[in-house]
C-alpha cells in the first residue's frame, strides 16, 4: 500500500491547485447553470438531457488536469525522485490514476444533485446509469494517462482539445441529428456517443440493460484500451 | 566465506556502463568500484556524463551497455531492491509545489516504508537542520531556490538510505547553507556511501575521501585529492604579476612556455622546468615592470584543467 502517500499527494496536489479545483469542478456547474436555462427553447437543453453531457464534459477536464499532473511531474522531476522510490509500476499507475475517481464521483454528484432541483427525472435504473458514466470516466482517466506521458504541458492546451471536441459533437449538447447522417456515423465510431445515447435512453426512456448493451460495450470496450495505453506510455516513460 | 565479506564492502561497482543517447555517448565505459561509508566526487564540466551516470544507477536510465551492481544488486535484474536501499537529490530541486515541507518530507519517507512517527522525527531534525522550520508549513511553491533546495536534500534524507546520490546538492546555496550541508555530509561520511557531483572544485577537496574527473563520458582520473595533485606535480606553476603585458609579448612567452594563461593582472606559467631568471629576462627588455613571481602548489583546479583542457567555473 505504499502508493497511498503518493496518491493522497497527487489528490492534494490536483484539488489545492485553484486552476485544477476550477476547472473540473466549477466550471462544469456554472456551464450547467447557464445551459440549463435554454432549455424552454430547446429540449436538448433540458437538464435530463443535459446533464450526461455535462459530466463528460467535467470528464474531459479530469483529462486536463490529471494529464497536466503527470506532465509537469515529468518535467520538474519529481516523478523521476519518486521513481527512486520502492514502488512498483502499478503502485505508479493506481497514484496517478485513482485520485481522479473521486473527482469524478463529485462531478456526477453535483451535476445530478443539481439536476434534480431544475427537474432532472431518471425513468430507468439509476445504478446503471451510473455505471456507464463510471466506466467511461475510467476511459478519460486512461486518456489523461496517455497525454500525461507523452505530450508536455505546454503542448497540454491544445492537445486535450482532441478529446474535448468530440466529446462535444458527440451530442454533449450539440444536436448530433442536425449534423447529418455521415457525422453521426463518425461519432459512433468513439465511446463518447455511445455513453450519451446509452445514459439519454435510461433516463428518459427507462431503457434496461439489453437495449443499451451495445451501447455499454462500444463504452467498455473503448475504456479499457485507453486505459491500457495509459499505461503503456506511462510505463516506457519508467526507465528511458 | 572472505569472499562474500569482500562483497559486502563494495557499495557501488559498475563495469563498462555506458549511454548513449541518438549518436551522443554521454556515458562512455564507466568502471568504478566505490567502497561502502566511501563519499565519492564526480566531478566534471557541464555535458560530462555526470548525471546521466547516477540516473543509470537509480535505475531511472538504461544503461546502453555494461551494468552495475549497488550492495551487491544488480541494477537491471532487480531494481526494487536497489531502489530499496538508495535515495537521491536530483540536479534539479524536486518537490510537490502545493504541498508544505512536512507533507513533501512525508512523501519520500513514506513511499519508502518508513513508519509515520519516524517519518514525523526525522522530518524534525532534517527541517532543524535545514534552517527550514519556521517555513515549514507554508506551501513550497513559495520558498526562494536555496529554501527548495534544501528541502529537496532533506527529502532524500529522510528514508536514512544507505547509499545517497547527491547531484550538485549545494548548487544555489548561500555560504551559511553550504557550510551546514557540507557538515552534515561530513557526519554521515563513513557509515553511508555518497556518491556527490559537483562544480565547486574545493566541495570536492574537503569532503570527498575519493575524486573522479569525468569529461565527454570518460572517466579521466580517479584518485584521492593528494594523488590527483601528485599526479601533475611534476608540472610547475609560475604566477607572474605584471604590468604592461601585451598580447604579443604572451604569444611570444608562448614560444618559449607553451602553457601560459593570462590571469587578472598577470600570467601563470606551466611548465615541467621553470627557469625565472630567464622568464624575468625575457620580459624586462620589454618594458614590462614584473609586481611578484609566486611558484604555486597545484590544485585541484590545476588537476583539473591539466585533464579536461577546460576551467571549470561553477
Ligand atoms: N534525455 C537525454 N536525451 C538526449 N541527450 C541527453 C539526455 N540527457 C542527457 N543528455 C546529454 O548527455 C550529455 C551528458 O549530460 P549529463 O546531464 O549527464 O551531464 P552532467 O555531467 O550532469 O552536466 P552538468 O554539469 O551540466 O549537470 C549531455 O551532452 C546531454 O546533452
Ligand atoms: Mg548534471
Amino acid at each position: 500500500m505504499r502508493f497511498l502517500e503518493l496518491a493522497k499527494r497527487n489528490l492534494k496536489e490536483s484539488f489545492l491547485d485553484p486552476l485544477s479545483l476550477g476547472l473540473t469542478i466549477a466550471l462544469p456547474i456554472g456551464l450547467f447553470f447557464i445551459l440549463q436555462t435554454l432549455g424552454r427553447i430547446e429540449d436538448l437543453f433540458k437538464p435530463t438531457m443535459l446533464a450526461p453531457g455535462i459530466v463528460l464534459f467535467g470528464f474531459v477536464m479530469i483529462v486536463f488536469s490529471s494529464g497536466f499532473l503527470l506532465a509537469r511531474d515529468r518535467e520538474s522531476s519529481l516523478l523521476a525522485r519518486m521513481l527512486t522510490a520502492p514502488l512498483r509500476p502499478s503502485d505508479f499507475i493506481a497514484a496517478y490514476a485513482l485520485p481522479f475517481i473521486p473527482i469524478g464521483i463529485i462531478q456526477v454528484a453535483a451535476i445530478y444533485g443539481i439536476g434534480s432541483f431544475l427537474g432532472l427525472r431518471i425513468s430507468g435504473n439509476v445504478g446503471l446509469v451510473m455505471l456507464i458514466l463510471f466506466v467511461m470516466c475510467c476511459g478519460y482517466i486512461g486518456i489523461g494517462m496517455i497525454l500525461g506521458s507523452l505530450v508536455s504541458t505546454r503542448q497540454l492546451g491544445f492537445t486535450y482539445m482532441i478529446v474535448l471536441f468530440p466529446t462535444i459533437f458527440s451530442g454533449a449538447w450539440m444536436p448530433v441529428d442536425m449534423m447529418g447522417e455521415g457525422f453521426n456515423r463518425v461519432v459512433h465510431c468513439l465511446p463518447f456517443a455511445h455513453a450519451l445515447d446509452a445514459t439519454r435512453a435510461i433516463m428518459i426512456d427507462g431503457a434496461g440493460f439489453s437495449d443499451i448493451a451495445t451501447n455499454f460495450l462500444w463504452v467498455l470496450g473503448y475504456s479499457v484500451a485507453f486505459l491500457a495505453l495509459g499505461v503503456l506510455s506511462f510505463k516506457r516513460r519508467m526507465l528511458e | 566465506m572472505s569472499d562474500t565479506m569482500v562483497e559486502h564492502a563494495i557499495a557501488i561497482q559498475t563495469s563498462g556502463i555506458s549511454r548513449v543517447f541518438k549518436k551522443l555517448r554521454a556515458v562512455n565505459s564507466v568502471n568504478l568500484t566505490i567502497q561502502q561509508g566511501e563519499l565519492f566526487s564526480l566531478l566534471g564540466p557541464n555535458g560530462a556524463g555526470k548525471t546521466t551516470t547516477i540516473k543509470m544507477l537509480c535505475c531511472l536510465l538504461k544503461p546502453s551497455s555494461g551494468t552495475a551492481t549497488i550492495m551487491g544488486h544488480d541494477i537491471q535484474k532487480d531494481p526494487l531492491a536497489v531502489k530499496q536501499i538508495i535515495d537521491v537529490s536530483p540536479q534539479e530541486t524536486a518537490l510537490s509545489e502545493n504541498l508544505n515541507a512536512w507533507e513533501n518530507l512525508n512523501l519520500t519517507g513514506r513511499s519508502h516504508g518508513l513508519e509515520k512517527s519516524v517519518v514525523r522525527q526525522r522530518s524534525q531534525e532534517l527541517l532543524e537542520m535545514m534552517g527550514l522550520m519556521d517555513r515549514s508549513k507554508e506551501r513550497v511553491k513559495r520558498f526562494s531556490g536555496g529554501m527548495k533546495r534544501r528541502l529537496s536534500i532533506a527529502m532524500a534524507l529522510v528514508s536514512d538510505p544507505q547509499v545517497l546520490f547527491l547531484d550538485e546538492p549545494t548548487l544555489g546555496l548561500d555560504p551559511q547553507s553550504r557550510a551546514a550541508m557540507w557538515e552534515h555530509i561530513n557526519q554521515i561520511k563513513g557509515s553511508k556511501t555518497v556518491m556527490l557531483t559537483t562544480h565547486y572544485l574545493e566541495e570536492a577537496d574537503s569532503l570527498a575521501d575519493r575524486i573522479a574527473i569525468m569529461d565527454e563520458g570518460r572517466i579521466v582520473v580517479l584518485g584521492t585529492s593528494q594523488e590527483l595533485k601528485d599526479g601533475i606535480s611534476e608540472q610547475s606553476v609560475l604566477r607572474v604579476e605584471a604590468e604592461g603585458l601585451t598580447n604579443d609579448v604572451v604569444e611570444r612567452l608562448r614560444e618559449i612556455y607553451p602553457e601560459v594563461t593570462v590571469v587578472d593582472g598577470g600570467v601563470e606559467i606551466r611548465a615541467e622546468k621553470l627557469d625565472l631568471y630567464e622568464i624575468l629576462d625575457f620580459l624586462r627588455p620589454r618594458g614590462i615592470v614584473v609586481r611578484s613571481t609566486q611558484l604555486k602548489q597545484a590544485s585541484l583546479d590545476d588537476v583539473f584543467l591539466h585533464h579536461t583542457g577546460r576551467e571549470l567555473r561553477e
